[in-house]
């Protein structure tokens, strides 16, 4: 008999966890990865496509699906690999040898006497960076632009060229005092 | 002047030789109008100032060149009159020794003053309107942080400030320009002090002088005993290195201490620089906006120093020419104190409103070695701020930025007192100013990829819209087009109604109809010609 109680004591328990559970993923579901939103947070946002995957939101959910290593983001450099090492309590992993350092960050221009007017880069570009219409002069929004790079293939008579960021006394930084590497300084 | 008043101490901090006799002995000397005044646009902490003017303008003194641009902003003023010749990137006083965005005025000698408007009762005026007139004034903190003031005496409502104190410790070296505004500006000096005391209707207030400057603290006090004033007071406190720092001033004061991330405002409490009360006072009194500074030219690589009254933009070279020239073993200029200025790579740079002293130093170029860091530990005994300097070093070096933000470099306020007793003169603060920096960057490139994630979220969002758009369309479409066949089947076997919707189509295949039919009954009379043929054969036979 009280071998019954036991066992049905113990069902009754296990139900009401199981109805409370249910209830809890219901009521508290999450919408989306939220690792994957995390990891996003971290990239740089150029959806330059340097890492082989379509932007900085497939590149992440590659990361978070364990497809992806952590150094494949040449913009972000060895801050955001060890940002992510930190974030996902990976080791971190060696960048390739030309990425190591953060790179000059740049934008790019369009040389207006060239630019035909036909869009193609307007469609490239990832965050409507580029103001222009057809058969008319395009130009690029020097603030919104992330420096991707992929307005530059499409361009069918190559007037989109890099140019670093200029360095304002508000930004420019001081060097590592006895270093090799120095932060970028201009003239 | 008995000092009656209990003071307390900050932690640390060092007892440095002064070196400020040798710039107080000559009255401050009136710079030269130079020819051309270069005046940056930014001069203060915030947003750079909006031009007003352009090139070919002819422009009077305290005219406006630039206008404030948002909440913390300053606007810039012309400092003498003549024709602006030039505006261009040119470069400016910053330890980066870039370009930055100048106004260029070729001054007529005239220095003619554009109409002021005095105020000669500014306490019939409420506190809001005074310090809207701080604001055009473009009165900035002139201890060096260059904040603009007319945002730092707007405390709010809820700062219920207690205590103003005014600033002229002037602890740093060498540097003596406050020294010797007191003692000739003490009358200005209470007059604004008593303004700022209206604007944030402090109960008290302390002007804080340190006890090598005799001569100010007596000045300041025959002001205040000749308008015997009550709430003003002068406070003789020791000569120690860095006491004129705001949280190290208000700890000896009130031994209070400003929260790591707070505002002195948080705990009543409100810091001026003399300098900028004397700014004030001219600025409503006369109307005058801030064009001119006291600063002083020292050093040992300089042959007179001495301290001189100086237009905003005015050439270093000119003021070191001024000052009886270099000496012929100068070999660095400083802007700023030996503790926390930094170097300049040229004298031709214009005056800013930051810029207190040049100090041109005569020690030949040979800086020590950096050796490893022992983990003496003498940085952290005299560290003002109480931090670990050598942790921070530690982790700025390796650039591990979260740790330094653990322990706090962001409450390290550069002033130097661990490079000075480093018995392996590691240049500690350059390695803190790295670190801030690189968070800084850090923070501008984390906005800035937010700011581009938005941008392609939502331009996706919009592809995928238009896209949808475009389906919905081509399905409605394929609807109709579907409809109308439809419609047309039902029509053709209504038949008449046919006509009326396509003539023409109607026509044609009525006409097609009737060939077919044609053809069909020629095909019926062929073949009923043709059985009736085969029947009639022998009839026809028989006839014939």
């Amino acid at each position: 008999m009280s071998i019954l109680i036991a066992v049905l004591t113990l069902a009754l328990i296990a139900a009401l966890f199981g109805l409370l559970l249910g209830y809890a993923s219901v009521k508290f579901h999450v919408e989306g990865d939220p690792v994957v939103d995390k990891i996003d947070a971290l990239l740089p946002q150029t959806q330059c496509g340097q890492c082989t995957y379509a932007g900085c939101r497939p590149y992440a959910e590659a990361i978070a699906n364990g497809e992806a290593e952590i150094n494949q983001c040449p913009p972000g450099g060895e801050v955001t690999m060890l940002a992510l090492s930190d974030l996902l309590g990976v080791e971190p992993l060696a960048l390739d040898a030309e990425h190591e350092d953060a790179p000059e960050k740049t934008v790019v221009y369009i040389d207006e006497e060239t630019c035909i007017g036909c869009t193609l880069c307007i469609q490239a570009c990832p965050v409507d960076a580029i103001l222009g219409a057809a058969k008319q002069m395009h130009s690029i929004i020097e603030s919104e632009c992330t420096g991707c790079d992929l307005c530059i293939p499409p361009c069918p008579v190559d007037c989109i060229h890099i140019k670093p960021v200029k360095v304002e006394p508000d930004t420019w930084r001081w060097p590592l005092p006895d270093s090799g590497k120095t932060a970028p300084q201009a003239g | 002047m008995s000092n009656s008043r209990h003071l307390w101490h900050f932690h640390g901090g060092l007892k440095l030789p002064g070196n400020k006799t040798k710039s107080t002995s000559t009255p401050i000397a009136q710079a030269l109008l130079p020819k051309r005044l270069v005046v940056p646009a930014q001069q203060h902490i915030g947003e750079a100032g909006q031009l007003q003017v352009k090139v070919g303008d002819n422009v009077l003194k305290g005219q406006i060149l630039a206008q404030a641009s948002s909440y913390v902003s300053a606007p810039i003023h012309a400092p003498s009159s003549g024709k602006i010749v030039e505006i261009d990137e040119l470069p400016v006083p910053h330890p980066s020794g870039l370009n930055a965005l100048s106004v260029v005025i070729e001054t007529d000698g005239e220095d003619k003053w554009t109409e002021l408007s005095p105020l000669h009762h500014p306490k019939t005026k409420s506190p809001a309107e005074l310090r809207q007139l701080i604001r055009q004034a473009g009165i900035v903190g002139l201890g060096g942080a260059t904040f603009p003031t007319a945002v730092k005496v707007n405390t709010g409502p809820q700062a219920e400030i207690d205590t103003l104190i005014l600033n002229g410790a002037e602890c740093e070296p060498s540097i003596s320009c406050d020294d010797m505004l007191m003692r000739n500006y003490a009358r200005e000096l209470i007059s604004g002090c008593e303004l700022i005391q209206y604007i944030v209707s402090a109960k008290h207030c302390l002007i804080a002088v340190e006890d090598n400057k005799p001569e100010a603290i007596t000045a300041i006090h025959q002001v205040i005993k000749e308008k015997s004033l009550h709430t003003i007071e002068v406070v003789t406190i020791p000569t120690i290195y860095p006491t004129g720092g705001e949280k190290q001033l208000i700890k000896v004061l009130t031994q209070k201490e400003v929260p790591s991330d707070g505002f002195p405002s948080d705990i009543g409490v409100l810091v001026q620089n003399v300098g900028t009360a004397v700014a004030i006072h001219n600025a409503i009194y006369l109307g005058q906006p801030l064009i001119s500074r006291i600063i002083t030219v020292t050093g040992d690589g300089v042959l007179q120093p001495q301290n001189m009254e100086v237009m905003i933009g005015t050439p270093m070279s000119e003021l070191i020419e001024q000052s009886g020239g270099y000496h012929k073993d100068a070999s660095k200029l400083i802007m700023g104190g030996p503790m926390m200025g930094f170097t300049l790579q040229t004298d031709h740079l214009p005056i800013t409103k930051a810029c207190n002293c040049l100090l041109v130093e005569n020690t030949p170029e040979q800086t020590p070695e950096p050796m490893p860091c022992i983990r003496c530990g003498a940085c952290a005994t005299v560290c003002p701020a109480q931090l670990l300097p050598q942790q921070l070093y530690w982790h700025a070096s390796s650039k591990n930025f979260d740790l330094v933000q653990d322990y706090h470099l962001f409450d390290c306020i550069e002033c130097g007192c661990c490079n000075h007793v480093c018995p392996s003169q590691i240049p500690l603060v350059q390695y803190y100013r790295f670190a801030k920096t690189e968070i800084w960057n850090q923070e501008r490139d984390r906005i800035k990829s937010d700011h581009a994630r938005i941008r392609h979220d939502f331009r996706q969002e919009r592809l995928d819209r238009e896209k949808k758009e475009r389906d919905e369309k081509l399905r409605k479409k394929k609807e109709l087009l579907a409809k109308k066949k439809l419609a047309e089947a039902a029509a053709k076997e209504t038949d008449g109604s046919a006509a009326e919707v396509d003539p023409k189509k109607a026509a044609i295949e009525a006409a097609m109809k009737r060939v077919k039919d044609k053809k069909a009954a020629q095909k019926i009379e062929k073949e009923d010609a043709a059985s009736s043929a085969s029947k009639n054969t022998n009839e026809k036979s028989i006839q014939e």
